[in-house]
């Protein structure tokens, strides 16, 4: 696969466009790099969610034989995290840049360092280490060996070998890469706060900050997820998504019978209902109403969700499944 | 004699794995090349994050011929027996077997196996796959296009080239060619990540180590370790400072480098008004990075040490810049959870503890407060403890599980709580019992002797004991998930290293009747205080003998309703001195006779011998003394049991010890007549009753 230098690339930008200047332009750098690699770059999932696998272009694609390379930014949001804009590194909803490629090629580690390269991460002068972190989600059933990469003794991604994504054994292994975008730009920038981020590159009246972005949303969103969310309701809205969920599918299995040709006819959108019992899960949570036991269950009542999308997804053309010659003709 | 080397290069190993990856390399290896035939002089393992590496030296080039007769059934045998003779010698015809004979048997089949010698490298080429496929990983994954297959290889992360060479060490090394999962063997290996990532051709040994050296690789994490600590100590020294020493992190961090370079950095000195505690933790546990004490004081000072895996064209200059900001960045995390837990006084954190659940069946962390804070009060008067302060403690002792701090390091639960009720203005004593109430740990940790901490750490314990005794979840084997052997261990040294007088009876008695006022109200306890006195004894047992105190001695003093140990260990200490004694000794023998006396007349007349001695049947003038010396003895030896004298209690045994010599000297127990004879017995059963006063003679040895 030819690639241009990437380090060739960030020197030809304007300044407002280089990664060490503005936060958009290291996204804009790290899509530049996984677009030329051959990545489908996508856009985030319109869905809230608490980190880059959810999306189903990782969950699901993630699973089958298929060949997949996927490159996006995702806004992943923790509720539990917010501290009302007064943490100088913690937010409740962030950017998350997830890189997805299956099967895993032999060079993955030589492409990521490659991709900090991209965005000005010099490997001459800072100290770059694979440290040990093995990766589990226990709502998507999911888990892979890996790392967390530090760039002189801060974590700035993710890189996992997974293994196994709702319940199911990867065949084959897909290497996930995850950036932590802040503190990436933190780093690059030289910046002690995420909120004095330079978000646009420019400087003087036209410079905008992440805090003139995003400010106000961590304080009013904190206020959201600790005191205000109505927990009545969100606690129907778990059951309603995880019964909106097993009927998508069940509707789905019944016109794939029907057709009779095996292929299972609704799964992305029961998977929609899993990412929203999730998040809705993490929003109870943050409001403290759901005690240790509980927690547990929850977790579990998920995780069922999500394996029982990730075995209807193995029963579609996406999944590697190939249709049968319908025996209802 | 030719040398073997291996290396197997992968992606980044966990440092936690590497020690162990590379001696069982080294151990499966050598173990195979035996039992193939072959011997060898030395080998040793070695690893670094990207690779586990072997040299074998003086291995025989080539495994002996072997000749081995295996004798098989008479000729003219069935056709049965031939056929499996002939399969288990790998035999297709029955000519191929010589016929011997033998005087007794006749003429019968032998099968001579014949097996040439091979060729090492012919063994090392069979043998190296084999231990990679089946290498004994604690975790292990798939990766890459090859994973669909399901014999894939598995290794802890994806294994990219395998070098293996052998050869004299006067000759030109070959490569020992095998394929492992579509990796072929080499002598290629590479250098550092960044910074001598080029190939390398390997010949040997020597020049393996030399080239990997010159290409800012140290093979030996011993060596890895020396250069990191030396260099961190100098770098100290000239700065006037000393290193705090971590042997772990020092194991840790070498695991996490090939060529590794110390570097110092520092911190905002506001950061000093943390505690000690938490500054080390915060930079060790996410940083990995040692921290430095002024050798005058003692404290800990703003710099800190980090060991990075690069020579920077820099000089360093940004990585340690990068470092300081991440520990910037989790000290300001670490105040922030100081400065917000001092806001909140302990007392108005233990409401929080009724959502933590202690155990489902025992209720919440807040419950299990209520009760350690009722227990620890009544025990306090009988360990000398002011009450009321011992309630205060045990209402604060785990408030600081609620705290900021605590909950980003559980690890520091205790000594929080210590911190955070010393700013609050509490007692020394309830402070100290935040933190000491945990303790002791183990069998090294040290126990607490402030009467405070004492109560609210037997509290805390007693309440753990019985509360799984309640719920059935006793230890059982090697299975003690709640470690209630440890909590069990630390009743007993609270108790005997403080000279504690109380009863256990009575104390677990009082913490059950906690339990039932909590989550277990139709508990049945009647079951669990003798049970969990029987756990006691067992425990106190195996911490006496740890002691140096004999185990007859310990067993023949504990009853089944002993539940003061101080005093066990007491009787234990007296009665060792006491038989050490020559009248120790020879009343033991004396009454052992009188006890095996006693057993084999009382099996004869199928009846016990218990009645009491009449005076107007004794004759003899030893006898007449024994019966009255016994009478005194047992009475003084009573007495001074009931007032805990055991010195005094002994003496009083050991008066006994004359009349019970002279006794035997003179005195036929058997006598013709049958009265004189049972009433001798009687007397006999007396000494036995003297002495159990003190303790069990027939559970003492010798």
């Amino acid at each position: 696969m030819s690639q241009s230098d990437p380090h060739a690339t960030a020197l030809d930008l304007p300044p407002h466009m280089r990664p060490e200047r503005s936060f958009q332009g290291l996204i804009l750098a790290l899509q530049r790099f996984w677009a030329d690699y051959g990545c489908v770059v996508l856009q985030p999932y319109d869905m809230e969610v608490g980190a880059g696998t959810f999306h189903p272009a990782t969950t699901l694609r993630a699973l089958g034989h298929k060949p997949w390379r996927a490159a996006y930014v995702q806004p992943s949001r923790r509720p539990g995290d917010g501290r009302y804009g007064e943490n100088p590194n913690r937010l409740q909803h962030y950017y998350q840049f997830q890189v997805l490629l299956k099967p895993s090629p032999p060079d993955l580690q030589d492409l990521y360092l490659k991709s900090l390269a991209a965005i000005g991460v010099d490997a001459a002068l800072h100290d770059v280490r694979f440290v040990e972190d093995d990766w589990e989600s226990p709502t998507l059933g999911a888990w892979g060996l890996g790392w967390e990469c530090w760039c002189d003794g801060m974590e700035v991604s993710q890189f996992t070998y997974f293994q196994q994504v709702c319940g199911i054994e990867c065949s084959p292994v897909a290497g996930e890469l995850t950036y932590g975008l802040e503190r990436l730009a933190m780093y690059v920038q030289g910046v002690d706060n995420v909120y004095d981020l330079n978000f646009n590159g420019r400087d003087g009246d036209e410079r905008i900050s992440y805090g003139d972005v995003f400010l106000q949303a961590e304080q009013e969103y904190s206020r959201h997820n600790f005191e205000h969310a109505n927990t009545d309701v969100l606690f129907q809205h778990f059951k309603d998504a995880e019964a909106e969920c097993q009927a998508l599918l069940a509707a789905g299995a019944r016109q794939r019978d029907e057709a009779g040709d095996g292929i299972h006819k609704v799964v992305f959108p029961a998977y929609d209902q899993c990412i929203k019992a999730s998040h809705v899960f993490n929003l109870l949570d943050a409001r403290g109403v759901i005690s240790v036991t509980e927690r547990q269950s929850y977790i579990l009542r998920v995780r069922e969700l999500s394996k029982a999308c990730g075995e209807a997804f193995l029963q579609t053309e996406a999944g590697g499944a190939v249709a049968k010659e319908s025996q209802h003709a | 004699m030719p040398d073997l080397l291996l290396e197997l290069f992968s992606e980044e190993i966990p440092a936690r794995m590497q020690k162990r990856a590379s001696e069982d390399l080294q151990k499966l290896v050598t173990n195979g090349l035996v039992d193939a035939g072959l011997t060898y002089e030395g080998a040793k393992g070695f690893a670094t994050p990207r690779r586990l590496a072997l040299t074998i030296h003086g291995l025989t080039a080539r495994s002996a011929d072997t000749r081995e007769e295996r004798k098989g059934p008479k000729v003219g045998a069935p056709e049965k027996a031939l056929a499996g003779f002939m399969r288990a010698a790998g035999l297709s015809s029955i000519d191929e077997a010589q016929i011997q004979s033998d005087p007794k048997k006749g003429e019968f089949y032998v099968a001579v196996i014949e097996k040439p010698g091979r060729d090492a490298a012919e063994i090392i080429a069979e043998l190296i796959p084999g231990i990679i496929r089946n290498f004994p990983w604690p975790k292990s994954m798939r990766w890459g296009a090859g994973s669909t297959r399901p014999d894939t290889l598995r290794w802890v992360r994806p294994l990219r080239s395998i070098l293996c060479t052998f050869g004299p060490e006067t000759e030109e090394p070959e490569i020992v060619a095998f394929e492992v999962d579509g990796i072929k063997s080499g002598d290629v290996t590479y250098g550092h990540r960044f910074m001598a990532p080029e190939a390398i051709r390997i010949r040997r040994f020597d020049d393996y180590t030399d080239k990997l050296n010159a290409a800012k690789v140290v093979l030996d994490s011993a060596r890895r370790e020396e250069i990191i600590l030396q260099e961190a100590k100098n770098l100290a020294f000239s700065q006037n400072l000393d290193l705090v020493e971590d042997s772990a992190l020092l194991h840790e961090v070498a695991g996490l480098v090939e060529w590794p370079v110390v570097l110092m950095g520092s911190f905002d000195e506001r950061f000093l008004n943390l505690p000690d505690e938490v500054i080390q933790l915060t930079i060790r546990v996410n940083q990995k990075c040692f921290v430095l004490r002024d050798p005058k004081s003692g404290a800990l000072t703003n710099r800190f040490i980090l060991v990075s895996n690069l020579i920077a064209s820099d000089g360093g200059k940004q990585i340690v810049a990068g470092n300081e900001k991440v520990v910037r960045a989790r000290l300001s995390d670490a105040m922030f959870f100081w400065e917000t837990d001092l806001k909140t006084p302990l007392q108005a954190r233990v409401q929080k503890l009724g959502n933590i659940i202690f155990h489902e069946k025992l209720g919440t962390q807040l419950q299990r407060v209520e009760r350690i804070k009722s227990l620890a009060t009544t025990l306090a008067p009988l360990l000398g403890a002011n009450p009321a302060e011992a309630e205060r403690a045990a209402e604060l002792c785990k408030a600081d599980l609620v705290t900021e701090m605590v909950g980003e390091f559980p690890e520091l639960q205790g000594l929080m709580g210590r911190y955070y009720a010393t700013a609050q203005n509490e007692s020394s004593s309830v402070a100290a019992a935040c933190e000491d109430h945990y303790r002791p740990q183990g069998p090294g940790d040290t126990v607490p002797s402030d009467p405070v901490s004492v109560a609210v750490a037997l509290a805390d314990k007693l309440d753990t004991l019985s509360g799984f005794w309640l719920i059935d979840e006793k230890p059982t084997g090697s299975k003690d998930p709640y470690a209630l052997r440890r909590a069990a261990l630390g009743v007993i040294r609270l108790i005997l290293e403080n000279n504690c007088e109380l009863s256990l009876t009575d104390v677990i008695g009082q913490a059950c009747s906690g339990h039932q006022r909590d989550a277990l109200a139709a508990a049945d306890i009647s079951g669990v205080t003798p049970d969990l006195l029987a756990f006691f004894h067992d425990r106190l047992k195996v911490y006496l003998r740890d002691q140096g105190l004999r185990y007859d001695l310990i067993d023949s003093v504990i009853s089944e309703d002993a539940d003061d140990l101080q005093l066990i260990v007491r009787r234990v200490e007296a009665l060792s001195s006491f038989l050490d004694s020559e009248d120790g000794k020879a009343l033991l023998s004396g009454s052992k006779r009188a006890a095996n006396i006693l057993r084999a007349e009382e099996k004869k007349d199928g009846k016990v011998f218990d009645s009491s001695v009449s005076a107007d049947l004794l004759s003899d003038p030893a006898e007449k003394a024994l019966a009255e010396a016994v009478d005194v003895a047992v009475s003084k030896a009573k007495a001074a049991v009931d007032g805990h004298d055991f010195t005094a209690a002994i003496e009083a045994l050991s008066q006994l010890r004359a009349p019970v010599d002279a006794f035997f000297e003179d005195v036929m127990v058997n006598d013709e007549n049958a009265q004189i004879r049972e009433n001798r017995l009687n007397l006999l059963n007396r000494i036995r009753q003297a002495t159990q006063t003190v303790a069990d003679f027939s559970k003492i040895e010798g």
